[in-house]
């Protein structure tokens, strides 16, 4: 069985005989058996972590729960600076959770949470943030400040969450690179790991932001301009 | 590189830790060789104790007993009394900061019966418990600002003259470039050493004790080291953790007659004991969850059935699930006191790296959670009233020059390869300082280790190249773990009769 690895300049092909293996576990084999320079990240071997999410056959995948097939050609994320081999610095990535502000502001004693009140954003709170819908976004090709799904996904976390008293602030966040910048164009929901759908959270977030006053701004100003030109509104 | 309090590690406890160090004012700096949410913590699923009672009565003196009774004689009564008694607060602070716990039909924080405990009395979010603790926490950090480097790995401490620490010697896994953080205290939360046992353990390929080695070196105190726990429900094949919230909900453990053979929900060294019983006579084991139904299946332990059909190919509602007991968690570690204090000035430990004498010879299920929360925070509030109120933080960051392990690294040959060796260490602990110990196994253990380190200077790297080493920082974390392993066999040797998690056999 072949697989191709793509390394500093190009591709490798390294052949492997691991029946029924995890790519994790061939791109082990390599490194240990084959070639010691080979990097990538692993950490929980059991889909938790996040840390070895990459590309294969240009969909997004975490190494430790993909079955390798023959042939496949394996690349790390895009949208993220290479370090090395399948290694890519995250830290530009995890910056927009901080600039979506993915945390519970003011916490609000009131709340009660109920059985069905958990379940509204237990799936949310399942992302890993293996960056994998920040790979497949398109949107990143043309703004690269764009906050990107799981922090958008972040951000409907804490704004569904009843015990978060300031959840309008929240909505005011994402108004600039945020929600609207999005094109729903689903491409995050396919690849994530975790079965959850970014696109989905952000069209709730979209509903939030027009019940809070905001419109789309692209819609708008073609009516009467009232918007400035980083698409906030200026109302 | 200066700051207040350095903090190595960025799971549950180090970042715990962060929190009440800059809570209490502190400059505060956190490193670590992942991400801060790719750690250990992400991994525990069961649950995190405290005697809330919210499904059935329940009471901390129950925790405390629970507690003292699974940790053998080897536990501090103040200690676990601190802990369990903190536990309610703990859960309600994580509650504040937004944890999604699972919830009861009126409401309240869900709990669920973990082994060796008289209650229902771990809190959980389905089975992603850890995760969710960890997550918020890191979203905590970025609220409160605390500043985080990735990807940066502990070499040593630095010592000052009088043997004080003050700071870090760490490598910058991007750059290759050794980097110096000082700083006025130090926080270790560098996690446990099951991967000593490579394959024959749940945990992640970072567990191998960097910490614990590092503090060893600058002349901290170990304790316990010998008490390592095996989990009863590991995949057969892969090692990788089935829950013991299975058997919480109502698992049942059988042999390939089909036969119920232990009480599932007794402490886990007695039940991994019996399983391995199975296993030498021949048997192979099963955890059998079919009859929970594939709706509870789904609600209460996805990521179970996930794992089961990914790594053995059995689906978890209609098939057994081949499990054998494997090592999971390590009780031993940095002695520290109830201040988290260890035994060098200006060094402090929490988490799986310390030793806090609240687990023994054997944690229950859910303590492990519950004591990175309380202990983390203990650990952050003494060291920020280290670096404001001792005197000994006035000195500045002289320290004493030394070669590091790096230095002596550009000598080493390659002609035996370290990977083969980590394969066999892993094998060989399994099967000599594992479940089952006798006296001539472990000395036979000991002696191969002692051949190792001496091999050592012929294994060293084969890629030499600066960025992004992971061939050199496997071979940093090998040596880790032989100095970590030389620990356990001694200690094991030392102790002469059984306790917890430590069981041996007259031969």
């Amino acid at each position: 069985m072949k697989v191709h690895v793509k390394r500093e300049s190009d591709f490798v092909a390294y052949d492997v005989e691991l029946p029924d293996a995890t790519l994790l576990e061939v791109l082990s084999s390599i490194k240990t058996e084959q070639d010691n320079s080979l990097a990538f990240s692993s950490g929980c071997r059991s889909s938790v972590c996040g840390s070895c999410s990459m590309r294969v056959n240009e969909k997004e995948v975490l190494a430790c729960a993909y079955k390798v097939q023959d042939g496949d050609v394996i690349e790390p994320l895009k949208n993220i600076e290479v370090i090395r081999d399948l290694v890519v610095n995250m830290d530009k990535a995890l910056e927009t959770k901080k600039r979506a502000k993915t945390w519970l502001q003011t916490y609000n004693k009131e709340a009660k949470l109920t059985h069905e009140d958990e379940k509204i954003n237990a799936l949310q709170s399942d992302c890993i943030l293996c960056g994998s819908c920040y790979s497949a976004c398109p949107v990143y090709a043309v703004n690269e400040e764009f906050l990107g799904p799981f922090a958008l996904t972040g951000v409907w976390k804490y704004v569904s969450d009843k015990r978060e008293a300031q959840p309008k602030e929240k909505i005011d966040t994402i108004q600039t690179n945020g929600v609207w910048d999005c094109t729903l164009c689903n491409e995050c929901t396919l690849v994530c790991p975790q079965g959850i759908s970014s696109k989905a959270d952000i069209e709730k977030l979209r509903m939030k932001s027009t019940m809070a006053g905001y419109a789309d701004p692209s819609f708008t100003q073609s009516f009467d301009g009232g918007f400035g030109f980083d698409g906030s509104p200026s109302f | 590189m200066k700051t207040d309090v350095l903090i190595i590690g960025s799971g549950g406890a180090g970042l715990t830790a962060a929190l009440a160090a800059k809570d209490a004012g502190a400059d505060v700096r956190v490193i670590t060789k992942e991400y801060p949410t790719r750690s250990q913590t992400c991994m525990a699923q069961g649950g995190m104790n405290a005697a809330l009672g919210n499904v059935s009565h329940d009471s901390i003196e129950d925790h405390i007993q629970n507690t003292l009774k699974s940790a053998h004689g080897e536990a501090d009564e103040e200690a676990v009394r601190y802990m369990c008694s903190e536990a309610p607060n703990a859960v309600a602070w994580l509650d504040e900061i937004g944890v999604c716990f699972s919830r009861t039909p009126e409401g309240k924080i869900a709990q669920r019966r973990l082994g060796g405990a008289s209650a229902p009395r771990a809190c959980y979010a389905q089975d992603y418990t850890g995760l969710k603790i960890l997550h918020t926490l890191y979203e905590r950090c970025l609220k409160k600002d605390v500043e985080m480097f990735s990807e940066r790995y502990l070499v040593d401490l630095l010592t000052k003259e009088d043997g004080s620490i003050c700071g870090a010697l760490i490598l910058n896994m991007r750059s290759g470039e050794l980097e110096h953080h000082f700083a006025k205290c130090v926080v270790l939360a560098s996690g446990g050493y099951s991967r000593i046992y490579d394959k024959y353990s749940t945990n992640s390929t970072a567990s191998t004790g960097d910490g614990i080695a590092a503090a060893s070196r600058a002349g901290a105190k170990l304790l316990g080291m010998e008490f390592v726990q095996f989990h009863p429900t590991g995949l057969k094949n892969s090692s990788i953790l089935i829950s013991e919230s299975a058997r919480g909900e109502g698992g049942y453990l059988l042999n390939s007659k089909g036969e119920r053979f232990t009480n599932e929900l007794a402490p886990r060294d007695e039940v991994s004991r019996a399983i391995n019983e199975q296993i030498v006579a021949g048997e192979e084991v099963f955890l059998d969850i079919r009859h929970l139904g594939e709706r509870f299946i789904d609600e209460n332990l996805p990521q179970e059935r996930k794992l089961a059909l990914l790594y053995e190919n059995v689906d978890p509602v209609k098939d057994l699930i081949p499990i054998k007991a494997v090592a999971h968690y390590t009780m031993g570690g940095i002695e520290v006191d109830n201040k988290s204090q260890t035994s060098v000035s200006g060094l402090f430990a929490c988490g799986e790296c310390a030793n806090h004498k609240v687990h023994g010879a054997n944690r229950l299920g859910g303590n492990s959670l519950l004591e990175i929360i309380v202990f983390g925070r203990e650990a952050g509030k003494s060291a920020a009233n280290f670096v404001f109120c001792d005197e000994k933080c006035q000195n500045d960051f002289d320290f004493k020059k030394e070669k590091s392990f790096l230095d002596a690294l550009i000598e080493y040959k390659n002609e035996i390869d370290f990977y083969q060796k980590r394969t066999e260490l892993g094998e060989l602990f399994y099967k000599k300082v594992g479940i089952i110990r006798k006296e001539s196994q472990l000395q036979e253990a000991k002696q191969e280790i002692e051949l190792l380190k001496k091999q050592l200077p012929l294994m060293g790297v084969k890629d030499t190249s600066k960025v992004y080493n992971t061939n050199l920082m496997e071979f940093i974390e090998f040596r880790n773990m032989l100095d970590i392993c030389e620990r356990v066999v001694s200690s094991a040797l030392a102790r002469k009769k059984s306790c917890g998690a430590h069981f041996v056999v007259e031969e």
